[in-house]
């Protein structure tokens, strides 16, 4: 399952950057699937979490509206090298995944 | 004996779904509450209101909104905001003119910078707005992004 999340932190200037990318459909359910006719179902991340050394530096509540295989990069003070970073995910259907990294 | 342990059996399975329903057994619960009915908002001012109990944006020029102008393909728009501001809580973005207004609402710790980088849907040509909460007050910027090809299906 791990290979669903990319995580990668680094230190720069006493800032921390945190990229992600996730692998999901992030379908929005108002798609119709070209074949049959009939709509493709709504199944996206609803929730993000990311953690620095246990602590939660961001939480995200999303829908249907964030791209295919969801981008995320934000910035946090406070971070050392060696530190932990922990980003969590979960979907509408209950389904979900997270990655672990150190700071680099 | 038979209809003892039935009943104790049953009564148990009924506890674990109850608890199930509830939430308590979930592990890979994350947050208390996920806004579903201002993601069900189609209105930005509803979805502002549903989320804060307020619809007042403070225009600011203290957040920059980075959007390329022209969006081929609506499916994947790469939104940047930064901001100047201090103390920001959270950062939402919307679109005003997406089938529900909401995109999503970044809640930032005290030592998280006001900055996020993502991809994001849109319908059609349209405002995107990023509204930064500070304290009770709401400071947005927005930026019209002429989409030509339809990124949410309907």
């Amino acid at each position: 399952m791990a290979t669903l999340t990319k995580l990668r932190a680094t230190l720069a200037d006493g800032i921390t950057t945190v990229k992600s990318q996730m692998l999901h459909p992030m379908e929005t359910g108002l798609f119709k699937d070209k074949r049959t006719g009939l709509p493709i179902p709504a199944h996206f991340i609803k929730e993000i979490k990311c953690e620095h050394n246990g602590a939660t530096v961001l939480d995200v509540e999303c829908g249907i509206a964030i791209s295919k295989n969801p981008y995320l990069s934000f910035n946090f003070t406070g971070g050392q090298k060696g530190d932990t970073i922990k980003l969590s995910w979960v979907d509408n259907k209950g389904a979900g995944d997270s990655a672990q990294t150190t700071i680099s | 004996m038979k209809r003892r342990s039935f009943l104790k059996g049953s009564l148990t399975a009924v506890l674990a779904v109850l608890a199930t329903g509830a939430g308590l057994l979930n592990p890979r619960r994350l947050l208390a509450a996920w806004p579903a009915s201002a993601f069900d908002a189609k209105k930005v001012p509803d979805t502002l209101e549903l989320l804060f109990g307020n619809t007042t944006l403070i225009p600011s020029q203290d957040i920059s909104l980075t959007i390329p102008e022209l969006a081929e393909n609506g499916a994947v728009v790469p939104v940047t905001v930064a901001s100047k501001l201090a103390d920001v809580e959270s950062i939402t973005l919307l679109v005003d003119k997406n089938p529900n207004a909401l995109i999503a609402r970044f809640t930032l710790a005290k030592n998280t910078l006001p900055y996020i980088k993502t991809n994001i849907k849109m319908a059609e040509t349209s405002n995107v707005i990023a509204v930064l909460k500070v304290g009770d007050k709401l400071y947005s910027a927005s930026k019209k992004i002429k989409v030509i090809m339809n990124g949410c299906g309907n």
